[in-house]
């Protein structure tokens, strides 16, 4: 018989799992990024607006966007799990950062579409 | 079973100013310190990004932002939390495939992880921001 105190039917794997997958994701982004900006040298509105008018680009960073607010919920959802003890404050902190990040999200699809 | 080895008691020291963090275990809290805050300023940086990229006037408004003395030095700092947990990050990534495990490698890794985001963090100050 399995007698766990342990909740929930993943045990965090999944999580683990994506934490380290949108890591990858962003530093390769990052690499990119900085090699786009030794290339080009954005320091023109046009150019600076020219590096994400490129529809790989803004493909690549509404990806980076994405797995910045994926990472961020596990990570500060652990801190979360840390240091804050009571149940209630610890849920409304949790649901504060998903209802955040969720609207950072479409945020973001508006500052790369809509520019 | 694995309840009671769960629960038993062990010896707990949480008299934080007494400890001395050795070097791993001060970048794992600034691992924990500087995604903590950059998550706080997301805000911020999304809004910098969207006047950067809405109109001339507007990117030219970011571009006195970033160039306040007092907002170089914000940048900067944020600069090498993001370029310290970038660093520190890919370390964990090496201790998740158990490689550099050992106490010696461990401690070496931490110093090369300090050494290269803090000269990552120079370079981008030196070129970007000054």
């Amino acid at each position: 018989m399995v007698n766990r105190l342990l909740v929930g039917a993943h045990y965090g794997l999944k999580d683990w799992i994506i934490q380290r997958a949108t890591a990858i994701l962003m530093a390769v982004y990052t690499v990119l990024f900085l090699v786009v900006v030794v290339i080009v040298g954005p320091d023109s509105f046009d150019a600076w607006r020219g590096v994400f008018a490129h529809g790989f680009m803004k493909f690549a960073t509404f990806l980076f966007f994405l797995s910045v607010f994926y990472h961020a919920w596990i990570g500060v959802r652990d801190i979360w799990m840390d240091y804050i003890k009571p149940d209630g404050l610890r849920l409304l902190l949790m649901i504060a950062t998903v209802a955040v990040l969720v609207g950072y999200a479409g945020w973001a699809v508006q500052i790369l579409w809509r520019m | 079973m694995a309840e009671m080895v769960i629960k038993k008691k062990r010896p707990k020291n949480l008299d934080l100013p007494t400890i001395r963090l050795p070097l791993p275990g001060i970048l794992s809290i600034l691992h924990r310190i500087s995604g903590i805050s950059i998550f706080l300023l997301l805000p911020f940086l999304l809004w910098l990004l969207q006047g950067s990229l809405s109109s001339p006037e507007a990117f030219a408004v970011v571009k006195g932002i970033l160039g306040h003395p007092l907002v170089k030095v914000v940048a900067l700092g944020l600069v090498w939390f993001y370029m310290h947990h970038f660093c520190a990050g890919i370390r964990y990534l090496f201790l998740d495939l158990h490689k550099g495990v050992d106490l010696e490698s461990a401690r070496l890794s931490s110093k090369v992880v300090f050494v290269v985001s803090i000269a990552l963090t120079l370079i981008v100050g030196a070129k970007v921001l000054w």
